[in-house]
């Protein structure tokens, strides 16, 4: 399965983020009050790499079919940073209803290998959206 | 320094609604290139998109700030949402309402981490359950 590369991330990537979600908090566009804050650079945000794990598994596995997004937040990610979003399938089986279910274990890794933020999802089984990709 | 005395406090209800705009602009800053968000007539909400209740809640409709996390030591560490079914599509008037369900201490290696949970349902026109997101965020020692 391909994973889904973002990157060189920057300051615009942020702001944009920023925009559509509503959290405004300045350590995330403003320099002086991130340098204050003790941050090299304005942080990005933890939400943004999790709207791009979002993306990574909605285009796989369907839009309508997202059941459950979890995330842990691990690592800290830069402007300049290229972050890469993974993802396995770990389970598919049948909900208490019928409904055939499948769990993921995602990733949002920076350029240097370290994991930025760990993911989990449940998405709905609909086969026509699945790329095939195996459990 | 997070006030333990924040856990049960309940939200007035805000309103959320679902707009289409919204839906394809939240899609495109988290690069998505998907077309049941871009071009679909009545798109589903993205995965995270229902963190954008940033907008709408405030003051007697947001109960975080009970918690008085020090925003100098306070992170964001998990976030959670669930879809009690399809997610909403755009359209749909959601009325949210957030709870603060915890506040935990944990000895981590360079001293105490307080934990706070706030939890929010978010309902639709006809009473629906469709989904909860559930916030967690840490106070560093």
């Amino acid at each position: 399965m391909t994973s889904f590369t973002v990157g060189p991330l920057t300051r615009t990537d942020l702001v944009r983020y920023q925009g559509a979600s509503g959290d405004f908090n300045p350590i995330h566009h403003d320099e002086e009050f991130a340098r204050a804050a003790g941050m090299k650079a304005p942080l990005s945000l933890g939400m943004l790499q999790a709207g791009l794990m979002a993306t990574w598994a909605t285009d796989r596995y369907g839009a309508q079919n997202v059941r459950s997004f979890r995330v842990r937040f691990a690592a800290q990610v830069f402007p300049g940073d290229t972050v890469t979003c993974d993802g396995t399938l770990v389970r598919r089986y049948t909900a208490e209803d019928g409904s055939p279910l499948l769990d993921l274990e995602l990733t949002c890794t920076t350029q240097d290998g370290t994991v930025a933020v760990y993911g989990w999802a449940t998405f709905a089984a609909d086969l026509a959206a699945s790329d095939g990709d195996a459990a | 320094m997070v006030d333990a005395s924040a856990v049960g406090r309940v939200g007035e209800p805000f309103t959320l609604d679902v707009e289409r705009g919204k839906i394809r602009e939240f899609a495109r800053a988290t690069h998505s290139q998907n077309p049941a968000y871009l071009q679909a007539e009545d798109p589903v909400v993205p995965p995270t998109f229902l963190t954008t209740a940033f907008f709408w809640q405030s003051g007697a409709s947001d109960p975080w700030e009970a918690v008085a996390m020090d925003q100098r030591k306070g992170l964001h560490a998990e976030q959670e949402f669930v879809f009690h079914g399809p997610p909403p599509r755009a359209g749909t008037r959601l009325t949210g309402r957030s709870r603060i369900e915890s506040v935990t201490r944990k000895e981590g290696r360079r001293g105490t981490l307080t934990f706070a949970v706030m939890v929010t349902d978010f309902h639709d026109e006809a009473g629906n359950l469709v989904a909860t997101a559930k916030l967690t965020g840490v106070e560093t020692a």
